[in-house]
């Protein structure tokens, strides 16, 4: 997918002098605004199932978009816009879930809908349905993805693979028992937290959504030179996740999160920023997981506890396995 | 519960470095190096999961041989999954199949110009899906013994009249006697499959340590497991043993699965065929009796593969060591194409197709001996 960015849509990308344009392939853009900045992103969004434990394409929609605002440090959200995209035949009480999924997780985040759109598309022209967001976000400093220096260590805010292994138990139809439920959750308040915790002590951002940590991680060790050491047994897996993960034989760091936050900071900052997030009802599981080293820019080396092995990011879809 | 796993005792890290120095300390007192081999892309998957290629003594060299089912599936067997796929039938497989090439592409390339394939996890989703159309439905069955015996049960059971297999199964044994009579075979033992043996019995490898005065091991798949296996089987080395250790008993017993050996022995036969990049293996396919011809995909429909043929095989193939990686006589390191012009999003060779090829876990999990210090 970021080859094919690459190679299409960043021939030629524009001059954003002084900000953060696309070709930084960050989590958004980010332009100065007087002293301040002005932070924008937008996402599209298709799920299979729709409806899934934990949330659906509503609430997903909305929560990724403001997420992504956060990892920019942007947590002063002024807006966001929606666009529907409905085949032809989608059933209208499902149309209705997803809105009142949308309005809910607007209040819990604190955001509103400023504008939108709607167009339907023929049957067959669709799968179903396809939800856009974009946000704009104001902030005093900006948040990247690729200020890790060596030292610095590495908090994830909570619990991984539960969104990518729920729906990855669903499509896989095992009838899987347990408590597998989509993390879905707007993160902007327990990141305002922690940057009002840790200031510019914080210096990398990152939500780990498609791809999952393994990507998100790859990306911020690659873009800011450093090598990551990762210790494996610290970070934060929920028993059935881990269980279903070996079933399926998919590498629950390979898949994705809807309500994490991959946050690097200055080892001094780290007890509070740390304090802070495990305040927060979504961060009472906030761990540190690694250590930003010199080394070869973008090797992730995992401590699996009981040795040591290269961790890469996901190519393609993770597929079952033979045995 | 929230402790259950930390409580794995088969994980657990002083008893795995006391075992990786127990096994330093006989690769040391033999003085040369070891060289041994395990059959079976589970335990690679675990030993470069868990990272343990980093613990293990310099001397001892751990080779996978052709363990991957997917990666010796032939060409001729993967055009012929693609030859039915486009002759209109739906084809049902595992994730792993889909991008290995054929002669004229893969399952995938097939899908992406209009045949329908789904990946299945089971053979019995894909006879559940079956149940669900009235359209023909072939499940193209690839594994060794493990998944053949799950092929197996579903057609000695009960599965709709649209529903068929092809039989690509492939059978363990005879080809470690192929790579133990290679004539420049180093291998001084085997580490055997757990989970393989748990159906076949430990008791199947007995006759092959006797006549090659090779020592054999069948282990588990979790660290401990694994370590121990080697330690067992490079003790037997220094000692000059030969003969099978269990070091599974917990799911292994001599006389195996007996249940499951006479539904496998039921439906299949074994005959020769080719393995991709090893050889003819006397007695290493599995293919369905002819009191099955019914469900067999190759008695059921008249496969045309000389369609496929006209197209020339990659280029790049030729210069492909994927055969000489399966039969364990050199590592992907030694192969130009690795990591540049073959990865997993667009692979040359078999062995970085599945997630239990050498070459893709290698280009996964790092094929480095060494990642640094343990702090």
């Amino acid at each position: 997918m970021r080859n094919l960015v690459e190679a299409i849509f960043l021939q030629d990308p524009p001059d954003v002098p002084g900000g953060v344009g696309p070709a930084a392939m960050d989590d958004g853009a980010a332009l100065p605004f007087g002293n301040r900045w002005l932070v924008l992103t937008t996402d599209s969004y298709v799920v299979k199932p729709l409806f899934f434990p934990g949330g659906d394409i509503g609430r997903l929609a909305v929560c990724g978009t403001v997420n992504d605002l956060a990892m920019m440090g942007a947590t002063e959200v002024l807006g966001l816009t929606c666009s529907v995209l409905i085949e032809e035949g989608f059933a209208r009480a499902d149309l209705e879930r997803v809105q009142a999924s949308i309005r809910a997780a607007c209040r819990d985040a604190d955001v509103r809908i400023l504008t939108g759109d709607t167009k339907v598309m023929a049957h067959g022209e669709l799968d179903g349905l396809v939800l856009n967001t974009a946000g704009v976000a104001l902030c005093d400093h900006v948040v990247r993805d690729c200020g890790l220096q060596p030292g610095d260590r590495l908090i994830v805010t909570g619990t991984i693979g539960d969104h990518g292994m729920a729906i990855a138990a669903l499509r896989a139809d095992l009838g899987i028992e347990g408590d597998l439920r989509s993390d879905v959750a707007p993160l902007r308040d327990l990141v305002a937290q922690a940057l009002a915790a840790g200031g510019q002590g914080i210096v990398a951002m990152k939500d780990p959504t498609r791809g999952g940590v393994a990507s998100a991680l790859y990306e911020m060790a690659h873009k800011s030179g450093v090598t990551l050491l990762l210790d494996g047994p610290a970070i934060p897996l929920r028993d059935p996740v881990r269980a279903t993960a070996e079933l399926l034989g998919i590498d629950p760091l390979h898949v994705a999160n809807e309500g994490k936050a991959l946050i690097g900071v200055r080892p001094d900052a780290l007890d509070n920023v740390l304090a802070a997030l495990r305040n927060h009802p979504l961060g009472r599981d906030a761990a540190v997981i690694g250590t930003a080293q010199a080394g070869r820019a973008g090797d992730l080396v995992l401590d699996t506890g009981v040795g040591r092995r290269l961790l890469r990011e996901p190519e393609g879809e993770p597929l079952p396995r033979i045995c | 519960m929230a402790d259950a796993v930390h409580r794995l005792e088969f994980r657990n890290r002083d008893q795995v470095l006391r075992m990786a120095s127990r096994l330093e300390q006989v690769v040391r007192r033999v003085g040369s190096p070891i060289a041994v081999m395990h059959v079976c892309g589970t335990h690679e998957q675990a030993i470069a999961r868990f990272g343990l290629r980093d613990l293990l003594p310099a001397g001892l060299d751990v080779v996978m041989g052709p363990g991957c089912p997917v990666c010796v599936t032939d060409q001729p067997e993967v055009d012929e999954g693609v030859a039915l796929a486009r002759q209109g039938v739906v084809l049902a497989t595992y994730g792993d199949m889909l991008r290995v090439p054929g002669t004229a592409g893969s399952l995938a390339d097939a899908r992406a110009a209009g045949a329908r394939i789904e990946v299945v996890y089971s053979i019995v989703q894909a006879a559940e899906l079956a149940r669900q159309t009235a359209e023909e439905i072939v499940f193209f069955a690839t594994g060794f013994e493990t998944t053949a015996v799950t092929t197996a049960a579903v057609l000695c059971g009960e599965f709709p009249p649209n529903f068929s297999v092809l039989s690509a199964h492939k059978y363990i044994p005879p080809v470690m006697e192929i790579v133990a009579e290679m004539p420049d075979c180093r291998i001084q033992g085997f580490l055997a499959a757990g989970h393989a043996a748990a159906i076949t019995g430990w008791g199947v490898f007995e006759a092959f340590a006797q006549h090659h005065r090779l020592p054999v091991v069948v282990a588990g798949f979790e660290p401990l497991d694994i370590l121990s296996g080697l330690l067992v089987l490079c003790e037997a080395i220094a000692a000059g043993h030969t003969g099978v250790t269990n070091c599974f008993p917990r799911c292994v017993t001599r006389e195996g699965n007996r249940v499951a050996q006479d539904v496998l022995w039921r439906a299949f036969r074994p005959i020769g065929g080719r393995w991709r990049g090893i050889a003819h293996v006397p007695n290493g396919n599995l293919r369905l009796r002819d009191t099955f011809a019914h469900v067999d995909a190759r008695c059921r429909f008249n496969i045309d593969l000389t369609g496929l043929w006209q197209f020339a095989a990659p280029s790049l193939a030729a210069s492909c060591i994927c055969g000489d990686i399966l039969a364990g006589r050199t590592t992907p390191a030694a192969c130009d194409l690795f990591g540049n012009a073959c990865t997993p999003t667009d692979p040359v060779g078999a062995c970085m197709v599945s997630t239990e090829g050498t070459c893709r876990i290698w280009h996964e999990y790092g094929g480095r001996r060494s990642m640094g210090a343990t702090p």
